[in-house]
């Protein structure tokens, strides 16, 4: 089973539709929570963990860092999309900076890795993005940020973009 | 949270009304009139209509025209939402958006500048999906555009029932047809629907041949 944590400030809200749905509909067996009703026993239960993207206007979640400790010594894989990856950047002392990119961003390769290869084109909704995490390798980037890491010992990546528009099949990768 | 919705009177903004209606208030309706008939940001067909959808939804419509020049388009649509901010304090914007980037990341660009949330219920949606929810939800919808291969005059007024998403399935499987209509296959309008305070009946109307695959069902008149 895969965790899918909603990083979206309001639960069940509208933003469930746009930023979490269409990501359970790539995954057959998951479990959705918010990230404020998160627990350790969540965590244990599942095989893999996916944290979601936001709306620009939405990053209440980066308040709530310390509750996502659990990043650092989890041995299950972990995908953070867009605010996904912006905590991951947060928990592994990562800076977080100001970059707005809207709509369809064109990315360079970097590095390879089954899970970001062949990445040309990928859809962005960001007002922020990070620096290189220490030990963390990066992978895509645009002409204006990193948008995929992978951490260099775990299997923890985090991209920028929202895979579930245009790159459906890095998330049903990372899902198997 | 008020929220207005960019409404072009179809099956997904209406949809996306629905849905938005459920968590929030619907402060208003924004419909953009564009003489551009070939504009890739704003449904055209009947859009006319809109004034009378939005009084059989009881809900106030903001109308602003635009010459549909591609980009500078935008700027309409941008005093349409700053005058529906001063006039209804909404403080986000509603899309019935499904793929289209083009469309998503302009109208994020906007809300963004103008620091306005921007929800799009329908983003990525299954569009049998969707096509069922409707069907199931009681939402009485018409064809009233063409402008696909294998979309023929006799599609023109017909009702999107779970007949008719048979037979989408197969220009579908035949055509490559976008099942939703979602890149201008087909363009639609809602007659009735769960947030409708009447139904909107036609009287009159008179079908428009553009092309083989490609007609208009143009409404003259209403009761």
């Amino acid at each position: 089973m895969i965790l899918i944590i909603d990083l979206n400030e309001i639960k069940n809200s509208l933003y469930y539709y746009e930023y979490v749905k269409p990501i359970t509909d790539l995954i057959k067996d998951y479990k959705v929570v918010h990230y404020k009703d998160l627990n350790k026993l969540h965590i244990k239960k599942v095989k893999k963990i996916i944290l979601t993207g936001t709306s620009l206007k939405d990053i209440g979640y980066l308040d709530h860092y310390k509750d996502f400790s659990w990043i650092r010594t989890t041995q299950k894989p972990i995908l953070g999309i867009c605010a996904g990856m912006q905590m991951i950047g947060k928990i592994f002392n990562a800076k977080i900076i100001k970059k707005t990119e809207i709509g369809l961003t064109t990315l360079n390769q970097f590095n390879s890795h089954a899970l970001f290869n062949n990445i040309n084109n990928a859809y962005s909704l960001h007002n922020l993005a990070i620096t290189k995490p220490k030990d963390f390798d990066v992978y895509l980037k645009s002409k204006t940020c990193i948008h995929a890491v992978k951490h260099k010992n775990k299997e923890i990546y985090g991209v920028l973009f929202h895979p579930e528009v245009l790159n459906k099949g890095l998330i049903i990768n990372f899902a198997q | 949270m008020i929220l207005g919705v960019l409404f072009s009177g179809g099956k997904d903004s209406l949809y996306a009304t629905y849905l938005a209606s459920k968590n929030e208030k619907i402060g208003c309706l924004i419909t953009i009139e564009s003489e551009n008939k070939e504009s890739y940001m704003f449904h055209t067909p009947n859009i006319h209509l809109t004034k009378i959808q939005a009084k059989a939804l009881n809900l106030p419509l903001i109308t602003v025209k635009t010459k549909g020049k591609k980009e500078a388009e935008l700027n309409d649509l941008k005093k349409a939402i700053k005058l529906a901010i001063k006039k209804h304090k909404i403080q986000g914007i509603v899309t019935g958006t499904l793929t289209s980037i083009y469309q998503s990341s302009r109208i994020q660009k906007i809300c963004n500048d103008l620091k306005i949330y921007c929800f799009n219920p329908l983003w990525q949606k299954n569009q049998l999906e969707l096509l069922n929810e409707l069907v199931k939800n009681k939402f009485k919808i018409i064809i009233t555009q063409i402008a696909a291969e294998g979309f023929t005059k006799e599609w023109l007024g017909k009702k999107i029932n779970k007949e008719t998403i048979e037979k989408l399935k197969v220009l579908n499987k035949k055509y490559g047809t976008n099942l939703s209509g979602d890149d201008g296959g087909y363009e639609s309008l809602v007659l009735d629907g769960p947030l409708f305070k009447t139904r909107i009946n036609i009287k009159k109307y008179n079908i428009i041949t553009l092309g083989k695959f490609n007609g208009i069902y143009n409404i003259e008149a209403i009761e």
